[in-house]
């Protein structure tokens, strides 16, 4: 499968070392604003650069604005204020049918009234390409996404599954610069989900295609792209890739969103770089990352991930409490505890065969998670 | 048990006919009835002030379209009764094709509006349906009319020195026509264009269609069951419209629905009527399957 390689646009340079890569799309201060009392604002002032070849996604709750944006790229809204541009060339000056970008609906959008190959063949027909060259495309595009044996089939007779296949052949064919994703996977299953996550990361790989995709799911978020937007309320709260999202949140709501975490309360000492010192509500200090250097000092929020954590014998641990429920997942368990001071703190352990300490519903425990583990938020 | 059995067949069967009883009543008295009437009386004689003498007949079927020239006894064909047909059938096409031109994008106008504008823009395109059809008809006639408001107003504005004579004439015919036939295209397309899902839409300019292909490609195919309702429910009555161009036409612009009343009426050739009745019908039948064969034929189209 050898794409037309967006040759030209792509410098990459080296630049003091690293890697440089062109920008696809340049967000610069986009905001959006549906008139009424009060004016309800959709996106406030977004700014994202999306390189070439990557795979960005936009996460966040619904009616956070993440769609809003997806759609102005795709041209289908219009912007209140702010700047789209694609490879320096300005987007909002083009209807969207001038847009060298496709979108893959979340309804699919297929078009009932046309085949399989008729759906895959429209965008290349409408761009006047010769017929020669769309039978090639539209055989290649089904091949791509194994939808070769369905071809002559109403898009009604396919199952979800396919139907979503084909919206992504659709999409692709006209060999789009980037391609954005509108919650593609909401309506599958949960094993077809997985199976298309991985899918849709291999096209991806293959085709170089950068890909924009909105999602409300933050696993499937981390699992597929190179990097993460997170938004909430019109605003992108933070960007960066997958690790740096799950293990340095940049504040109280991305750490919240994404995946599970405690939440201690806590007060800053001292920070040094990016490294401070806090004390726990049991009087016990230990090191934390803090997201900026010179955070106040006084009250913080630390976070711990579940899985970060241990639980032992109350002496040993950081932070004092009772053993409430523990939930047995198969691969980890879940320990409930309630803290001393008055916060609950989950732990989730591995479950190994070998497992030596066995703690059970009542107990006296202490929780205990490294130095440099927590981070410390700003709230 | 047989009988058991047997019984039971009995009394469904019975509740079955009883169900449909109220619908063969209105099949039987209001449709199949009349319509075997008419067509008896068509083969009778005429009676000498209307009605029917019982004398089987073929000169009302001949004289639909055939004619015995009064003085020379020749066999002709009918003029006037072929150029009724033709101003018929080219007057109802025409009333077709502007509600069309006109109900397509007023539907699509409606279909996009916030759902709570809807409702308030389909009462305006119905009020006028509450009005009786004549008085309606009336107001055409009172814009156009040589003195009317159209007139005057150009007169009034120096455009023109003479009034334009509007009224009496297959213009004026085609104007009532589609004025009144409006809502009945509007209503199907409307109904259809709301199903639309408009993500098609978004999907067809995603995908590099102009406006124009998009309305082309993608909403014309997905809406044509509302441009085929929409279209029969103009056509059909148009065909048959007696008022509008009783009204609007004068004495001198007929279509088929004044020729009818005239041979029931003044005419008293009830045989006649009865053929050129049956003759309507035959002629919006053939259109009709003409129509929805050619229509249905374009594209495969989803069940």
């Amino acid at each position: 499968m050898v794409f037309a390689q967006v040759s030209g646009d792509v410098e990459k340079t080296i630049t003091g070392g690293t890697l440089k890569v062109a920008t696809a799309i340049s967000v610069r201060n986009l905001r959006k604003v549906y008139p009424g009392q009060p004016p309800v604002v959709a996106l406030a002032d977004a700014s994202i650069d999306i390189k070439d070849n990557e795979f960005f996604t936009l996460l966040g709750p619904s009616g956070c604005g993440k769609t809003t944006l997806l759609r102005m790229i795709a041209g289908f809204e219009h912007p209140t204020a702010g700047s789209l541009t694609m490879h320096g060339e300005n987007l909002l000056e083009l209807p969207p049918y001038k847009r060298p970008v496709n979108t893959v609906f979340q309804s699919y959008a297929l078009f009932p009234h046309l085949t399989v190959a008729q759906n895959i063949s429209f965008g290349l027909e409408m761009l006047g390409k010769p017929k020669a060259e769309i039978r090639q495309t539209v055989d290649e595009m089904m091949a791509l996404v194994k939808m070769t044996e369905m071809a002559d089939r109403q898009t009604g007779q396919i199952s979800g599954g396919q139907q979503q296949r084909v919206a992504l052949a659709r999409a692709l064919a006209p060999k789009p610069r980037v391609l954005l994703l509108d919650e593609p996977l909401s309506a599958l299953d949960f094993k077809l989900r997985k199976d298309m996550q991985l899918e849709l990361k291999r096209l991806q790989m293959e085709t170089g295609i950068t890909f924009v995709f909105v999602t409300h799911d933050q696993e499937e978020a981390l699992t597929m792209s190179d990097r993460i937007a997170v938004m909430n309320a019109g605003e992108i709260r933070q960007i960066g890739n997958p690790r740096q999202i799950y293990d340095q949140p940049a504040e109280r709501f991305v750490a919240d969103f994404i995946g599970d975490t405690n939440f201690l309360p806590a007060e800053l000492i001292e920070t040094a770089g990016q490294t401070a010192t806090i004390r726990l509500s049991s009087g016990k200090q230990i090191a934390a990352r803090a997201a900026e250097s010179g955070s106040q000092k006084g009250k913080v929020t630390l976070a711990v991930r579940p899985e970060h954590a241990s639980i032992g014998p109350e002496a040993e641990g950081l932070l004092a409490g009772t053993l409430g429920e523990v939930v047995y997942f198969g691969t980890d368990t879940h320990y409930h505890v309630a803290l001393e001071d008055g916060t609950g703190f989950v732990v989730r352990q591995q479950n190994r065969p070998d497992a030596t300490a066995q703690f059970s519903s009542g107990d006296r425990v202490g929780v205990h998670f490294a130095p440099g583990i927590g981070q410390v938020l700003k709230d | 048990m047989a009988d058991l059995s047997s019984a039971a067949e009995t009394r469904a069967s019975r509740r079955r006919w009883l169900l449909l009883a109220p619908a063969l009543f209105i099949l039987v008295f209001a449709a199949a009835g009349p319509l075997l009437i008419t067509l008896l009386y068509s083969f009778l004689t005429p009676g000498d002030y209307g009605g029917v003498e019982w004398q089987a007949s073929w000169q009302a079927w001949f004289n639909v379209v055939m004619e015995r020239d009064i003085f020379d006894d020749t066999l002709g064909w009918s003029d006037a009764h072929l150029s009724i047909f033709w101003r018929s059938v080219k007057l109802s096409l025409m009333t077709t094709v502007l509600c069309l031109f006109f109900g397509f994008p007023t539907a699509y106008f409606i279909a996009t509006r916030p759902k709570k504008q809807r409702d308030l823009w389909m009462l305006l395109i119905i009020i006028p349906f509450w009005t009786n059809l004549l008085i309606r008809t009336f107001a055409v006639v009172e814009l156009i009319r040589a003195e009317g408001t159209v007139n005057t107003l150009l007169i009034w504005l120096g455009i023109i020195d003479t009034p334009i004579q509007m009224l009496f004439t297959e213009f004026s015919i085609l104007l009532g026509m589609v004025y009144v036939y409006l809502p009945l295209m509007v209503l199907p397309l409307y109904a259809s264009m709301e199903r639309l899902d408009f993500s098609l839409v978004e999907a067809g300019y995603d995908l590099y269609a102009t406006r124009l292909k998009v309305l082309r490609r993608v909403i014309l195919p997905l809406v044509k069951p509302g441009v085929i309702a929409g279209s029969i429910l103009v056509f059909v009555p148009s065909l048959g419209a007696y008022v509008t161009p009783r009204v609007m036409g004068g004495g001198n612009q007929l279509m088929i629905g004044n020729l009818i009343e005239l041979q029931f009426g003044q005419g008293r050739n009830w045989p006649l009527g009865a053929a050129l009745s049956i003759t309507l019908l035959a002629i919006v039948m053939v259109a009709l399957m003409a129509y929805v064969r050619a229509a249905g034929n374009q594209e495969p189209h989803r069940v």
